[in-house]
């Protein structure tokens, strides 16, 4: 019976598979094929839980598959079922084959028809793989799929700007998040020496002996948990990316962003419990940014003039709860919240055009005028500051964005003000005497070979961010994002003696990805398209194949679990040792900026303008 | 015929070169009259979207909305080379096309620009232009940081009860409020001192902080048609509110100078606060030519060669119209008498309706006319706390009309109270109401039924009630400056103008129909434009009821009889609903007959069944979904379903695909499929020698049928810049508006569901009487005449005795004679219906 948990990632994978390949605007195809794996998959999850019910609620673990083994090291995929993932699991279940169903005359004619399905069931099967996940390395490969999928679907409507736009800064966020992720996996494999399963963790006497021994290091593998839980839940601070993914069309927005995405946090929190509840500083301090949350957003809901706001912000502050009642060791409570809490937004998004009807029907029978209000002069002042405050989101948007995103340029223009060409060329030539030396060493002294990493990563860093603020050639920035990955793999070269089979599964991804990239670019000047990165070009109507091509290739230099560079990620990290603060905050700035760089990339060339329109581009504001 | 008459158009003259000074009144009133002026949402009606070039000739206008806005008004070249291989443009037309204009002689020439490649994408618009410097030159997105704190505080200001607690100074008007806000909360909106102190300062002009943005004086105006251009849809709505304050329930005091203001203010505070002293006005970074915007400029061939296009498209489908209105036969007179008489909306959704009623009782006959039927009032139902408009949108009613003893219930859900997302109150209900969301939403998915969201036309009256339709002979009543109820006097000329404007002047059958009409939506918060236009968007029931009741009156019959009306004693008239959704008819007052006037009405009820059953098998083959050859019953039950599906985008097609509007007796279209593309006016020229009910009919039909035309034409073209865009992404704003996502513009025009299966075509109106009557009749109103002299509405007239087709031109009236040589025939209308999804070809039906 255990054997159907495998099925329940790859019934959705296989109809993922299979969307793709039926032609364009075959609609009834297409929802058929939807509609009938995931009420297959909607059985099958039933028939599951009662049988996992019947057997007394056990916690499952399969082991499934070793997908590279070096040394000590072990990469392998594990599932893992217990209530979370049960709950997790029908709730999600359930709500995709509902909102199936009902996209399939909703989005009847819609350009994108195929795209929204198949989305919809790549999504489906990176959230099955992550609330089954057993281990961190099984549950990043969903969280990774969860990202990109969700990129996709707030950018349906790729010839327009905002969603576009919004779409980066949700990946934007995500991305801290991943990180949050990554660091967990590296000071899990430091703590444990192993790729710990969740049904290890469970094992009380293990991690209590062992978080006595480094508790420190415990208490940093927590918060790294709750940054990635944070980040993914929209909690304080990042709780402004949940209304703006409300771009794409009501039925994703409804089920992912108001329901199933936006819980993943929470469930990390629930899935790693076993680790952090004897960690008391944690759990108070898990349950403040909870009470902050929803204290904060619920405020700002308060205000907003828009349904679909509304709703985010609302869902937003019971998620908040819900990290309260996972902090107070609630887990039932939680779960049942949770359940609730994604019905009601689901349902709320699903009729929130009906508002108008409703209430303009209970306005023009109920009406009262305002009251006038008292001009109480201390009293309005807080008022109005706390109205100030929530109608602009306390800031959060803008200081994430405007702020972090000028800096940003600021550091790539103003620090570094050589041209992007140059720094090109420099950090070739480093990358090249950089790889002689690691091969033929030189004997300069160990002095300057400890100060290597740390060059390397800043070099990395630096090319990266030139890659962000390049605006003229798209090629350039490609390679500039290419010579921050060799930066890192020389940086971690220099950092210990390895096998050198884990840098080139580290570049098995990033190199044909630099190629397939450049290859397009290529083929797309031939075409005599524009491809410079002053602004939206939206080629993806125009040359759907190059932009398909172009996002594989952007994928596979991001690290996303295509190619072995995504194994090869974890080991790489895996080779930086737990003092060295600063070599891995520097890769891991490293990798956050390389995501946003790539996804700008993709979105500049082929997304967000429509190049159709009689006039050309798009409706700025819409 | 009649020369050309020169009318001046009623807006202002566009043409006078004031670029070199900034006039912010003349500015402003510019602005005003160029952006959309699309009400909010529950007020919605139909008009031309580009009613701003309407003093200019159809083709100028399109070609300067082009040029200056980025509009596309029209097809592409590209569209109309497709359709004319598609067979769906007619050669003859071309042709035909070719030879009436005179700008391209040389046919091998015209023909290399009606059939070249496009490639090159238009000039980028005037407007626009200049503000994107900012970018150019700071290498920053101006509107990025601009726009989400301009909409948040316009839609927190102006929502209508979606936000828990909306804006604290509601109460004052706008720049007041932001000024209260920016002087008393401890965080301001600005932090750069300059804008600041432009706020506070009661003088500031938008010229002194246009000094500083842009510098040259002779920018400022396209500076401000940048800035708003860049939002047209949240300007164009604070626009008509300056306008009519009264269209939002919860009123609010809002200019738009307030909003011009505040936003240049954001933009200066924005610029001070990323670069502080390290910017400059727009015109120091470099020399911008100053333009005159709306100059006119020589019409290029290439647009010529569209116009051909365009007409060619047109006179494709028009032909086979005008042969098949001129081919028809005068009807004989009737032996027997008529069994019953039903009116109906002039709307094109019950062009086929009719059809069906006389098909089914061959002794019934229908009519056209506007849905109001006449009676112009403000409706007020029962505990209603305000009055709803039930006449076209120009009309000024001086009479209210009560309604008394409804017992509506109002079903409270709590799915729309705002608790859910209040904090501590949306924890409990999350974890309890959530669980009822998941059953609510798995039976709204699989057993689709009416719910407290729907909007059905037949809640907007209550059955049960009575209506205050005569007013108090004795004691006049007066409630809000309104008076209650009409006099003798006035309800005997409404009675009066309906039956002689649509030549229904004896032969009164003993059962006489008045059936309005509305529509069920569900989860559309374009709900209004789907019910009558001719009622100000709200189902015509009460219309129908009033008529009804006016026409029953006994003093009212007295005076009709004065003046030629005789209606037989035994005659009664019957109010009635037609919801066009789900194609259910409700009747009124039935009470009030006696036995064998029920007896009676039972059988036609019966007949109105089975119309509707067919009405609804005809509509569905539109409906990719249903399939069309199932029996009619069965059709209908999935066309009930569509009315209430929350996932249905799509509950009826609309107005789509109208291009016609006959104004004439029923015996030129009573044999022709005319596939529900045709507004419908019954009206008799023999009653009418002088064309003084015609003036009438054409004062409504220009704005109310042109208008819709116009408005599905140009979002048809440019759904994304003049229509509203997909409606799937859709988010709710204030209850005034939609947007894409949360920090969009709002979105004015139609949807595109609307609006996909719909053909721009301009309205062609086929009037019988003798064209000089009709061009005598026509320039009586200038206004009205404009629509025609400037082609935005096309006009043939059929001579009622030579039935010799006769085209409007400019220069007056010239013969056209149609180059279809024989219409298709078809037996049965089931047949046709079943045969194809796309248009059908004007076919004559034999019965």
């Amino acid at each position: 019976m255990e054997v159907l948990m495998i099925l329940f990632v790859l019934l959705p994978l296989a109809a993922f598979v299979v969307s793709m390949l039926v032609p364009q605007h075959h609609e009834n195809a297409i929802a058929k094929l939807a509609i009938y794996s995931l009420s297959i998959n909607l059985f099958i999850v039933h028939v599951f839980i009662g049988w996992w019910i019947w057997g007394g609620r056990p916690d499952l673990n399969i082991k499934e598959l070793v997908l590279y083994k070096s040394g000590d090291y072990e990469f392998f995929i594990d599932f893992y079922f217990d209530k979370i993932s049960a709950v997790y699991l029908w709730v999600g279940s359930l709500l995709t084959f509902m909102v199936s169903v009902y996209s399939r005359v909703y989005l009847h004619r819609e350009e994108g028809y195929r795209r929204f399905f198949s989305t919809m069931l790549f999504f489906f099967t990176g959230f099955t793989v992550l609330v089954l996940a057993g281990n961190f390395e099984t549950m990043f490969i969903g969280w990774e799929i969860l990202g990109i999928s969700s990129f996709l679907l707030i950018a349906f409507y790729r010839n327009r700007r905002l969603p576009v736009r919004n779409a980066i800064k949700v990946f934007s966020i995500y991305r801290i998040g991943d990180v949050g992720l990554i660091l967990t996996m590296w000071l899990s494999h430091h703590l444990w020496h192993e790729n710990i399963t969740f049904s290890k963790l469970h094992n009380y006497d293990l991690v209590h002996h062992t978080l006595s021994e480094h508790s420190m290091l415990g208490v940093v593998i927590s918060l790294m948990i709750l940054l990635a839980a944070a980040a993914k839940s929209a909690q304080f601070p990042f709780s402004s990316w949940l209304p703006r993914a409300m771009e794409g069309p009501t039925p994703s927005s409804a089920i992912f962003y108001g329901s199933l995405s936006v819980h993943i946090g929470a469930f990390i929190l629930l899935r790693t419990h076993p680790f952090w509840e004897h960690q008391i500083s944690v759990r108070i301090l898990f349950g403040l940014l909870g009470v902050v949350t929803s204290f904060v957003c619920s405020g700002i809901a308060n205000v907003q003039p828009t349904a679909k706001s509304q709703i985010a912000y609302s869902s937003a502050s019971q998620i908040g709860l819900i990290f309260l009642e996972i902090a107070l060791g609630f887990e039932w409570l939680a779960l049942i919240h949770f359940a609730g809490n994604a019905f009601l937004r689901t349902y709320q998004l699903l009729v929130s055009p009906s508002l108008v009807t409703y209430l303009i029907n209970d306005q023009f029978y109920h009406f009262k005028p305002k009251k006038r209000e008292r001009n109480w002069l201390v009293v309005n002042r807080i008022r109005y500051t706390w109205y100030m405050v929530n109608l602009n989101e306390w800031y959060l948007d803008s200081f994430m964005f405007h702020r972090l995103w000028n800096s940003l340029k600021w550091a790539g223009n103003k620090l570094i003000p050589t041209g992007a060409f140059e720094i090109l060329a420099a950090t070739s030539l480093a990358i090249i005497f950089g790889g002689a030396l690691l091969f033929y060493p030189l004997k300069p002294g160990e002095n300057l070979v400890e100060y290597m990493p740390v060059f390397f990563s800043v070099l990395g860093i630096v090319a990266v961010l030139k890659s962000l603020g390049e605006r003229k050639n798209a090629a350039l920035a490609l390679l500039l994002i290419t010579t921050n990955h060799l930066c890192t793999a020389l940086a971690i070269m220099f950092n210990e003696q390895f096998n050198h089979v884990h840098n080139y599964l580290y570049l098995s991804g990033v190199l044909p990805g630099t190629f397939l990239g450049l290859g397009v670019l290529l083929w797309l000047k031939q075409k005599k398209a524009s491809v410079n990165l002053r602004q939206f070009h939206g080629l993806s109507g125009k040359f759907p194949v190059a932009s398909f091509l172009f996002l594989l290739a952007c994928l596979s230099l991001a690290g996303f679990p295509i190619t072995p560079s995504f194994i090869g990620e974890d080991i790489i990290y895996s080779h930086i040792h737990i003092d060295q603060k600063w070599l891995i905050s520097l890769t891991a700035i490293a990798f956050v900026l390389d995501g946003i760089a790539l996804i700008r990339l993709y979105a500049r060339l082929f997304l967000g303008s429509n190049p159709n329109t009689a006039f050309g581009g798009s409706y700025r504001s819409a | 015929m009649v020369a050309q008459q020169n009318i001046k158009s009623k807006n202002m003259d566009h043409h006078v070169p004031t670029i070199s000074v900034f006039n912010e009144h003349e500015t402003l009133h510019k602005l005003r009259h160029y952006l959309p002026a699309q009400a909010p949402l529950h007020e919605f009606i139909h008009h031309n979207t580009l009613h701003a070039f309407q003093h200019l000739p159809f083709d100028k206008a399109i070609s300067l909305a082009g040029r200056v806005l980025g509009y596309k008004a029209g097809l592409s070249l590209a569209e109309y080379q497709q359709l004319y291989t598609e067979g769906k443009i007619h050669p003859e037309a071309l042709e035909r096309a070719w030879k009436e204009q005179d700008l391209l002689q040389d046919w091998s020439h015209c023909r290399g620009l009606l059939f070249a490649e496009t490639t090159e994408p238009n000039a980028q618009p005037l407007v626009g232009s200049l503000r994107k410097l900012w970018d150019k030159h700071l290498a920053f997105d101006l509107d990025a940081n601009v726009y989400p704190v301009l909409f948040r505080t316009l839609g927190s200001f102006l929502d209508q009860g979606v936000a828990l607690s909306g804006s604290p100074v509601q109460n004052k008007s706008f720049i007041h409020g932001i000024k209260e806000l920016q002087k008393k909360s401890y965080i301001g909106f600005f932090r750069s001192a300059r804008a600041k102190a432009f706020l506070l300062n009661k003088q500031t002009t938008l010229a002194e902080v246009l000094q500083l943005l842009v510098g040259d004086e002779r920018l400022f105006e396209q500076y401000l048609f940048d800035t708003q251009f860049g939002h047209p849809g949240w300007s164009g709505m604070v626009a008509v509110l300056e306008e009519n304050p009264k269209l939002l329930l919860d009123q609010r005091q809002i200019k738009l100078v307030d909003l011009i203001l505040f936003e240049l203010l954001i933009e200066l505070d924005t610029l001070d606060r990323l670069f502080g002293n390290r910017w400059k006005p727009l015109s120091m970074y470099e020399n911008y030519e100053p333009k005159d915007l709306f100059a006119s400029q020589p019409f290029r061939d290439e647009e010529q060669a569209l116009a051909i296009w365009r007409n060619a498209f047109e006179y494709s489908y028009y032909d086979q119209v005008l042969k098949g209105i001129s081919d028809a036969q005068a009807d004989p007179a009737k032996s027997e008498p008529a069994s019953f008489q039903a009116f109906f909306c002039i709307d094109d959704r019950e062009c086929s309706l009719r059809r069906y009623v006389e098909h089914l009782d061959t002794n019934a006959s229908t009519f056209g006319t506007p849905g109001f039927f006449g009676a112009a009032f403000y409706y007020k139902p029962e505990n209603g706390k305000f009055y709803a408009k039930h006449c076209p949108a120009p009309v000024n009613p001086k009479v209210l009309v009560k309604e008394l003893g409804s017992t509506r219930k109002h079903k409270k859900d709590h799915h729309y109270t705002r608790k859910n997302n209040a904090l501590f109150q949306g924890w409990i209900i999350s974890q309890t109401l959530g669980f009822w969301s998941a059953l609510k939403l798995f039976f709204s998915i699989f057993r689709p039924s009416f719910s407290p969201a729907t909007s059905g036309s037949f809640r907007h009256m209550d059955h049960t009630s009575t209506l205050t339709v005569a007013a108090n002979p004795i004691h006049m009543e007066h409630e809000g400056g309104l008076q209650v109820g009409f006099t003798v006097k006035e309800m005997a000329d409404v009675v009066e103008g309906v039956l002689k404007g649509t030549g229904l002047t004896d032969g009164y059958a003993p059962l006489i129909y008045m059936i309005g009409h509305g529509a069920t939506s569900t989860n559309n918060p374009h709900y209004t434009a789907y019910e009558c236009g001719a009622c100000s968007g709200k189902p015509g029931s009460v219309n129908a009821r009033v008529f009804a009741s006016m026409a029953n009156h006994a003093e009212v019959r007295s005076l009709l009889a004065n003046n030629g009306l005789h209606i037989p004693e035994g005659c009664r008239f019957i109010g009635a609903l037609h919801d066009t959704t789900r194609d259910e008819i409700s009747f009124y007052d039935i009470a009030e007959l006696n036995e064998s006037q029920k007896e009676v009405h039972l059988a036609h009820v019966k007949v109105f069944e089975k119309a509707l059953d067919l009405n609804a098998k005809e509509r569905s083959r539109r409906f990719e979904l249903v399939g069309t050859k199932a029996p009619a019953e069965f059709i209908h039950k999935k066309v009930l379903e569509r009315s209430v599906s929350l996932f249905e985008p799509r509950p009826e097609l609309n107005h789509a695909t109208n291009a016609l509007c006959v104004v004439g007796r029923r015996s030129l279209t009573r044999n022709l499929f005319l596939d529900r593309r045709s507004f419908m006016n019954s009206y008799d020229y023999q009653v009418d020698p002088n064309g003084i009910y015609l003036l009438g009919i054409l004062q409504a039909v220009a704005p109310v049928c042109g208008g819709i035309n116009l408005e599905y034409y140009f979002s048809r073209t440019d759904n994304e810049k003049l229509g509203a865009g997909s409606k799937l992404p859709h988010n709710v704003v204030g209850l005034f508006g939609v947007s894409n996502g949360i920090e969009g513009d709002l979105r004015t025009g139609l949807p595109s569901q609307m609006i996909e299966v719909h053909d721009p075509v301009r309205l062609l109106v086929i009037v019988e009487h003798f064209p000089e009557v009709v061009l005598a009749t026509l320039t009586q109103s200038p206004a009205t005449y404009e629509w025609f002299q400037n082609s935005w509405i096309h006009l043939v007239v059929i001579h009622p005795d030579s039935r010799l087709l006769f085209r409007f031109a400019s220069d007056g009236f010239h013969r056209y004679s149609p180059f279809t040589k024989n219409l298709p025939h078809a037996e049965k209308v089931e047949e046709l219906v079943e045969s194809m999804i796309e248009n059908i070809p004007v076919t004559k039906l034999n019965t």
